[in-house]
């Protein structure tokens, strides 16, 4: 199998999602990580409960994110430990950590310390907001960091309030963006033999996910978005742009023409919005007809009206209903891994392929320090 | 400035229009690549009239101008053989290609990877497509909302109940952007190894079903279809408190904690009802009389009174409350750039940092096929 990061060793100290959703991603591609663990509890994302669904006793969430990686057991605070964890990161490509600025220089693992050990490491970490600023000191939680940034305005509808995105958003595009600034430095290692610092903070990584709708709002006179009042997708976009319900389901309807729309589903209604600058001033009450007209008949009904006519739709899945769809077999998009402990887990691959391989890796999420004892005998320590 | 970068001396070729393709295109000239869009005559990338609230600068929608900052632009029409000999002269020195045409397109152009491959054979061409190039959805439109839709993202996001909740942004632009970047730098990585370039291929529909793995992973594995709750969803697989509730004079996030000691920071009368072991199968009801109590006092007293527990809180900002915020300003987040046409504007830059050097950069969005001339001439007489 192709793996561009073969060789790479990967030093871990990071925890929860946003760096570890890093790590996963350059294991994929091929780099050793190991997670360096405190005692006993290790990584919170092990207890992080949620949903009730538990793993060999721990969350499902840190199997999914921590596969492919071995963990090493050390407290940062013990000189001896600490010692050993110097001579791995002196073997080390890349530290990668997200602690609150100043964790890591108090434990004297700081860039200019840890190059003093490795001058070529990349030395790669994630903060909440940046290491200076009024909110350095604050959490970087990813529900905190859509709060802090405006995220919670864009979606849903007028009236519902504030609505978060329903997943960690942040943290995945900082351990994304993360993984983009390692790759990068690595590249330039390997071109002239210099290491770097690389360093993302969540409330960018947020502001860059809003980068096209919020440089409207910065050369717009700073008009805060408004969303449709009713089934919105996007507060910057026209009718009939949004999810409808159908009377055995839901339709997804992108950018379309209302007339053209109105002729194919025979809504004689929508004909009074005749101009595309109509179907952004008069979205709400465009949508509503569509809203009342759609639900009058099948998902599958609509598409065949308005398939053949290249208007972009779509039906609505849930994961039950995607995983039996051959549009989504078709992608091998799933994984089986296997702890040591002999659970196997299914889950998700990398969605990157090269030169049209899937990378795929069978080995699951490391029990806490199960590898410090191989570790300890590879590196010497 | 540009100097140091890690992408100095690397040329990409973008053939990708609208959001995913050149939105990695702009995070590679951010990191220091020359990126060359090449279009077609007369109309350009279709972003170029693409305009979120008709915001036009000259010619070009402000949202191109956004999304295509520090790049160059080249005028090709990838059906005329003349035009083809330059390109295929500027292929040979390229680094990266990048293309979001869907499927067969660049064969039947002769441009696709086996072609471009006999011309240089160290080149990374790295493809879009929505869904894949197999299959019954590979030659759907490849648009973010239909991506979200087919994925199952939108029974995620508001109450259970509600209508559906797509994300409000083009997530899945978003995420297959970043992912394309990732792919390229690896892809590079291997090129500094074996000398040959290679295939890079991502799709909106993988990208956004790698984002929800935890959600996937979690019913792949007994943990059944997303629920979300009913009152403050935030995430389907967290307990109360996690969400957004409405105080007397605004909003306040709270993160996950232990519930005994949320309820007794806020003093909620009724504390004894909850138990720990009910913060994830009681959430509704919780956080119902969580709402109900939270409205009594102001954001301030809240985040007072959690701050002393160490409960994770912030308040909701709003981007005018959030540009006024010293931990705003001090990211120095924008940058004006001023356009050919003399405008300026507003834009922002890239979130990697190296050696602690923001990415800024002056160069505007280029003008439809404002260097194709001079590139022409670099390219031709070699």
């Amino acid at each position: 199998m192709i793996q561009p990061l073969k060789n790479i060793l990967v030093i871990d100290f990071s925890q929860f999602l946003s760096g570890p959703s890093c790590t996963l991603r350059l294991a994929d591609l091929g780099a050793d990580v190991i997670k360096i663990e405190k005692p006993i509890t290790g990584d919170i994302c092990r207890q992080l409960y949620v949903s009730d669904l538990m793993i060999d006793g721990e969350s499902s969430l840190f199997h999914a994110i921590n596969r492919n990686k071995k963990s090493f057991v050390a407290d940062i605070k013990n000189d001896i430990d600490l010692a050993r964890i110097k001579k791995l990161i002196a073997a080390a490509d890349v530290v990668v950590h997200n602690f609150r600025p100043g964790v890591m220089k108090r434990l004297g693992l700081d860039y200019e310390s840890v190059k003093a050990l490795q001058p070529a490491i990349i030395y790669a970490s994630i903060s909440g907001y940046g290491d200076d600023g009024a909110f350095a000191d604050e959490p970087g939680q990813d529900l905190l960091l859509q709060a802090v940034s405006g995220l919670n305005w864009l979606s849903g509808n007028e009236g519902d309030g504030p609505v978060p995105m329903g997943a960690s958003v942040v943290d995945t595009l900082a351990g994304t963006y993360l993984a983009q600034g390692i790759l990068a430095a690595l590249f330039k290692k390997n071109k002239t033999g210099l290491g770097s610092s690389v360093q993302i903070n969540m409330l960018e990584s947020s502001l860059d996910f809003q980068f096209e709708v919020f440089t409207s709002f910065l050369n717009d006179g700073q008009q805060l978005p408004a969303r449709s009042v009713v089934n919105a997708a996007n507060a910057y976009l026209a009718a009939p742009y949004g999810i409808y319900a159908t009377s055995d389901g839901y339709i997804a309807l992108a950018m379309a023409s209302i007339p053209i729309i109105a002729d194919l589903i025979k809504c004689g209604e929508l004909l009074s919005y005749p101009t595309p600058s109509l179907w952004f001033s008069k979205r709400d009450e465009i949508k509503k007809i569509l809203a009342n007209h759609l639900i009058k008949n099948t998902t599958a009904w609509w598409l065949s009206k308005l398939e053949p006519a290249d208007i972009w739709c779509a039906e609505v899945l849930n994961y039950e209903c995607l995983r039996k769809h051959d549009g989504y077999k078709v992608l091998d998009m799933e994984q089986e891994v296997t702890t040591t402990a002999g659970t196997v887990i299914a889950t998700t691959r990398c969605p990157v392929k090269i030169n049209g391989e899937v990378l795929k890796y069978p080995a699951g999420a490391p029990a806490l320090g199960e590898h410090n004892n191989s570790i300890t005998t590879q590196f010497n320590l | 400035m540009k100097m140091h970068q890690p992408l100095e001396g690397i040329m990409v070729l973008e053939f990708s229009q609208f959001l995913a393709g050149p939105s990695a295109g702009l995070r590679l000239a951010d990191l220091g690549a020359r990126v060359i869009k090449i279009e077609r005559p007369i109309s350009g990338d279709a972003c170029r009239k693409l305009a979120l609230k008709n915001l036009f600068v000259g010619e070009d929608s402000l949202l191109f101008h956004t999304i295509n900052r520090h790049k160059e632009s080249f005028v090709a029409d990838l059906k005329s053989e003349k035009d083809l000999i330059v390109l295929k002269k500027l292929i040979k020195k390229a680094d990266v290609i990048t293309h979001n045409f869907r499927p067969g397109v660049m064969e039947k152009i002769g441009l696709d990877y086996k072609e471009v491959k006999k011309i240089n054979d160290k080149v990374i061409y790295a493809e879009v497509s929505g869904y894949g190039k197999e299959g019954p959805w590979k030659d759907k439109p490849g648009q973010d909302l239909l991506v979200q839709a087919l994925s199952g993202l939108t029974y995620l996001t508001g109450n259970e109940n509600e209508n559906l909740t797509p994300f409000g942004l083009s997530v899945a632009d978003i995420m297959c952007g970043a992912h394309l970047v990732q792919g390229i730098l690896a892809a590079l990585l291997l090129q500094q190894q074996t000398g040959k370039g290679c295939l890079v291929e991502v799709s909106l529909l993988e990208s956004i079903l790698d984002f929800q793995f935890e959600f996937l992973t979690t019913c792949f594995n007994g943990g059944g279809l997303p629920q979300r709750s009913k009152v403050s969803n935030a995430n389907s697989l967290l307990a109360a408190p996690y969400g957004n509730y409405q105080t007397k004079d605004g909003y306040i996030a709270i993160a996950m904690c232990n519930l005994k000691i949320f309820l007794n920071a806020i003093q909620l009368p009724s504390t004894h009802d909850f138990s720990l072991e009910d913060a994830f199968c009681k959430r509704d009801e919780i956080k119902k009389a969580i709402s109900a109590h939270l409205i009594h006092n102001t954001t301030a007293y809240w985040l007072k009174a959690l701050g002393q527990q160490q409960i994770w809180c912030m308040p909701l900002l709003n981007w005018n409350e959030l540009i006024k915020a010293p931990a705003y300003t001090t990211l120095h987040w924008q940058q004006q750039v001023t356009t050919a046409n003399q405008q300026t504007i507003e834009l922002t830059r890239g979130a990697v940092q190296i050696n602690n050097t923001k990415l800024f950069s002056s160069h505007p969005a280029p003008l439809l096929g404002e260097h194709t001339a001079n590139i022409i001439k670099e390219f031709t007489t070699l």
